[in-house]
């Protein structure tokens, strides 16, 4: 334990640019706060969903959908607070194996939308191996940019279910504020993928 | 009152209709964490290829998943016992933000009968809870009224993106031996 992990080196803004970069048809889920500026940051799109609250939903949201759309590859990219919250989402997901489901957290090793308390993260808690223990495919704890377009690059494989941690510097960029009306992003996601609304 | 003795409604086999009205729903996701009134449907689901079952650590992980079902065109329902809506409050925001079909089916605890008294806090604040989150709630005691009124929640699910419950009564599952 200790604070060697409390932050990382990476832009937060620079790794979704690039994870984002070139997505095709990738299905994004974004985890509440930051995570969701950040891809929001890189360009809204029909085929993003963010969360505003629900902490610790954004894994299981991903969970339900890469079920219903084994044909798309879901990308969740989450905060290491909103994935702690729902930690036991790693076992659920580990159980069903979805080949097309990969999470990134945005690892800060703190709460940042909150006044950057350190987090558990932060206190050593490593949220790939947690999810390495709970049986996924393919763990990673990222460090450099290397890693993250190596993760770009898995991204439409499906080949098994994936989660890196990337380990990004304890900063709040200025936000970049995705639409708040849920049931407008909800209607135009499902529109993209053909689904009508009520 | 006595509860011993046959009721008009004892032919019924509730624990069948469950499962039988959830898939003339469309049902194709069926998560939960397990109860004992709900093994029937869980076992059923469990069978059947068409039916994604799902066991999930904690109640909550059923909203986010069938949100994500539903953005993929997909019905599903959360099966769970009254004690775990406590723990789905908060992420019931979801549903009252984004409006999607939530259908969940609630075993009830500390409700009639219960032997444990650390179930009746959550027992009796279940329904109550439920509503003050607006999430719209039908209770089953009889054998005879679970399939119509799933049934009815089931529709007003799908048919208005509700988040919907039917509680089934513990006189309806009957009283758990304690001691055998």
């Amino acid at each position: 334990m200790g604070q060697v992990n409390a932050t990382g080196a990476l832009d937060r803004r620079e790794v979704v640019q690039k994870l984002l970069a070139g997505r095709k048809d990738l299905l994004v889920v974004t985890g509440l706060g930051s995570p969701s500026y950040d891809v929001m940051a890189a360009g809204d799109h029909d085929n993003n969903y963010y969360l505003w609250a629900a902490m610790g939903s954004a894994a299981m949201v991903g969970l339900g959908l890469a079920t219903a759309k084994p044909d798309h590859s879901v990308l969740v990219i989450t905060g290491d607070g909103e994935m702690l919250m729902g930690m036991g989402g790693l076992a659920t997901i580990a159980t069903r194996k979805p080949t097309n489901l990969t999470i990134a957290i945005l690892d800060n090793g703190h709460f940042g939308e909150t006044g950057m308390q350190v987090s558990h993260a932060g206190l050593g808690v490593n949220l790939d191996r947690v999810a390495q223990a709970c049986g996924f495919g393919w763990t990673r704890e990222i460090r450099d940019m290397a890693g993250v377009d190596d993760l770009r690059t898995r991204l439409s494989s499906r080949d098994g279910v994936k989660l890196a941690t990337i380990k990004v510097k304890a900063e709040n960029p200025p936000r970049v504020l995705p639409p708040r009306d849920g049931v407008y992003v909800k209607n135009r996601f499902r529109a993209a993928l053909g689904h009508a609304p009520l | 009152m006595s509860d011993a003795g046959p009721t008009p409604g004892s032919q019924v086999d509730w624990r069948h209709d469950v499962f039988r009205i959830l898939k003339e729903a469309d049902v194709k996701h069926m998560v939960y964490v397990p109860d004992a009134g709900h093994s029937t449907a869980i076992r059923l689901a469990d069978e059947d290829n068409a039916i994604n079952s799902v066991v999930l650590t904690t109640e909550e992980e059923g909203i986010g998943y069938l949100a994500g079902a539903w953005l993929g065109g997909e019905r599903g329902a959360l099966l769970m016992q009254s004690s775990g809506v406590g723990n789905c409050i908060n992420t019931l925001a979801l549903q009252a933000c984004t409006r999607f079909p939530l259908l969940m089916v609630v075993t009830m605890r500390g409700d009639w009968a219960e032997f444990n008294a650390w179930q009746n806090p959550m027992g009796q604040a279940t329904e109550k809870a439920l509503n003050l989150m607006g999430v719209l709630t039908w209770r089953a005691d009889e054998p005879q009224d679970v399939a119509p009124l799933l049934h009815g929640a089931a529709s007003m699910a799908f048919n208005g993106d509700a988040a919907c419950a039917l509680l089934l009564g513990q006189r309806l599952i009957g009283e758990k031996q304690w001691v055998k």
